[in-house]
């Protein structure tokens, strides 16, 4: 019961300290007009470039917003508790931390598939863009999936800066890789190979190629496999951040670096 | 007259270092255009046309001028602020204005920082070689374009005093600026009623000046336009700046606590 309870109420505090109690001064710019601007540069781009139609990048640069609360949430967590000097108290308590720290993703999840959808609904009506009314149901399922795949790396990252103390770069330059390696605004055919192998194994871009294809009138059956592979990919981060985390809590108690800014 | 010199040359020779050394407003300022300047040469480059890959690198290596400016600008005063010296530099007898031009301009030359390591970026990953008829003209437009840019710098600065997250507020401006400028994209594409408003920011002249400096035109048209709008809000930011601080300093509101 404790756990559950630390899951929940846990991290729903957790998410609306980040945000200075859900500041519409930061929420509006940050994740309503930037990811609607970047889908507007890249549909541009694309008409003045020729290459693929306005659909695509609505769906690429919307799912790959989705990324920047998945990634920053999960580690503005751990670097705003060590700011507020709680990062030490948090972690002496007895709570499990498989509920103290996936209670943290869970409303990070839900806000990263709110500002995908935002941004797909804003290029549906601001762009070119046509996607079914059939196909919504199953693009709102895949676009829950890429925000969970995405928010296991954002925990990975959450790991990291328990050591690192740059969080912000680091996020920003792990958004960066996966704008550039994730087919977000090439297709992984166009990408060269190695570039698009490496894309494979991030989160989003499994995601993207399935959102594309439903919008493209394909089924959920139809883009299975790329869902599921998308949810391997996250569970791969999502563990990996868990290990890293024990381990890297484990070393700042050693060290005593834990509240080091 | 020397003494002003000398606090300009100081307090901008500070804050380059400051800002060379910061991992977010030097590294990343640099980082992140050029990893947006990528994935748009990317799309560009799925056709393969060397003249539309021409237009993107030129684009794409002045576009990062545009983060280190209108980012960090907003949140220049919030800095402070975080830092406790606001107050302390509003009390100070060098006025205000002074005090941000050389800031701005310190953020401007990390542009450049940005402007030359984009260009060596698309040599070494995408071959691309920009093809500049003038190199003296290319160059005076792409400073005009530093000069200017910390200009609107300075308007965006001393705007943002009243704003607490003005970060955020800079963060949201990025996208809009790349979208507006004629960086990537060719003004005359975007929608009719938006256009004036490129036209209301220097850098789109100064991106015109650069076009027209590496095509073997002449940027002297849109270089005196991009100097004489960069005025506008260099005139602006110094009245808007000594209200909005005068404002501040008589209701006790700069610390916004």
């Amino acid at each position: 019961m404790t756990s559950v309870r630390v899951f929940f109420v846990g991290g729903l505090m957790s998410y609306r300290a980040m945000f200075g109690w859900l500041n519409p001064w930061i929420l509006i710019p940050s994740l309503i007009v930037s990811p609607i601007c970047q889908i507007l540069l890249f549909a541009y781009i694309g008409r003045s470039a020729g290459v693929r139609d306005d659909e695509f990048y609505v769906i690429g640069n919307a799912l790959n917003y989705a990324a920047i609360p998945c990634l920053f949430a999960m580690s503005s967590t751990i670097e705003g508790e060590r700011q507020g000097h709680t990062l030490g108290i948090v972690l002496t308590t007895p709570a499990r931390r498989i509920p103290l720290f996936l209670g943290r993703a869970l409303p990070v999840i839900v806000n990263g598939w709110g500002v995908a959808v935002v941004g797909v609904v804003a290029g549906v009506l601001l762009l070119d863009a046509h996607i079914p009314g059939s196909a919504w149901p199953a693009l709102l399922l895949v676009v829950l999936v890429t925000s969970a795949s995405c928010t296991g790396l954002g925990l990975a990252m959450g790991a990291v800066v328990l050591r690192v103390r740059e969080g912000a770069t680091f996020g920003n330059v792990v958004f960066c890789v996966l704008l550039v390696f994730c087919g977000v605004n090439v297709a992984l055919e166009d990408l060269p190979g190695w570039m698009a192998a490496v894309g494979t194994w991030l989160p989003l871009t499994h995601g993207i190629e399935a959102g594309r294809l439903l919008a493209d009138g394909s089924t959920l059956g139809g883009v299975g496999g790329l869902v599921f592979r998308e949810i391997g990919v996250g569970a791969l981060y999502t563990a990996a951040g868990l290990a890293l985390l024990g381990y890297f809590e484990r070393d700042s108690r050693r060290r005593a670096t834990l509240d080091r800014v | 007259m020397r003494q002003v010199l000398h606090q300009q040359a100081v307090c901008y020779w500070l804050q380059l270092r400051v800002l060379s050394t910061s991992p977010f407003e030097g590294f990343l300022a640099v980082l992140f255009p050029l990893m947006f300047a990528t994935a748009a040469l990317l799309v560009y480059s799925v056709n393969g046309d060397p003249v539309a890959m021409q237009y993107a690198g030129l684009g794409a290596a002045i576009m990062g001028m545009w983060t280190c400016q209108g980012v960090v600008a907003s949140s220049l005063l919030t800095r402070e602020r975080w830092a406790g010296t606001l107050e302390l530099l509003v009390a100070a007898p060098t006025p205000l204005s002074r005090i941000l031009v050389p800031i701005t301009m310190a953020m401007s030359t990390i542009g450049l920082y940005c402007v030359v390591a984009t260009m060596l970026w698309q040599s070494w990953v995408f071959d691309l070689r920009l093809e500049i008829e003038s190199w003296p003209l290319f160059v005076l437009s792409v400073l005009m374009a530093a000069v200017t840019l910390a200009q609107v710098g300075f308007f965006l600065s001393v705007t943002a005093v009243r704003y607490r997250t003005s970060w955020a507020l800079g963060a949201a401006l990025e996208y809009p600026g790349w979208l507006l400028c004629g960086f990537l994209i060719p003004v005359d594409l975007l929608p009719v009623w938006i256009q004036p408003l490129s036209w209301a920011i220097p850098t789109t002249w100064a991106m015109d000046a650069i076009r027209s400096a590496a095509d073997g035109g002449s940027p002297w048209g849109s270089l005196a336009v991009c100097a004489a709008t960069g005025a506008v809000y260099a005139v602006l930011a110094a009245y808007l700046g000594k209200r909005l601080v005068d404002s501040a300093r008589r209701n006790a509101s700069l610390a916004l606590t």
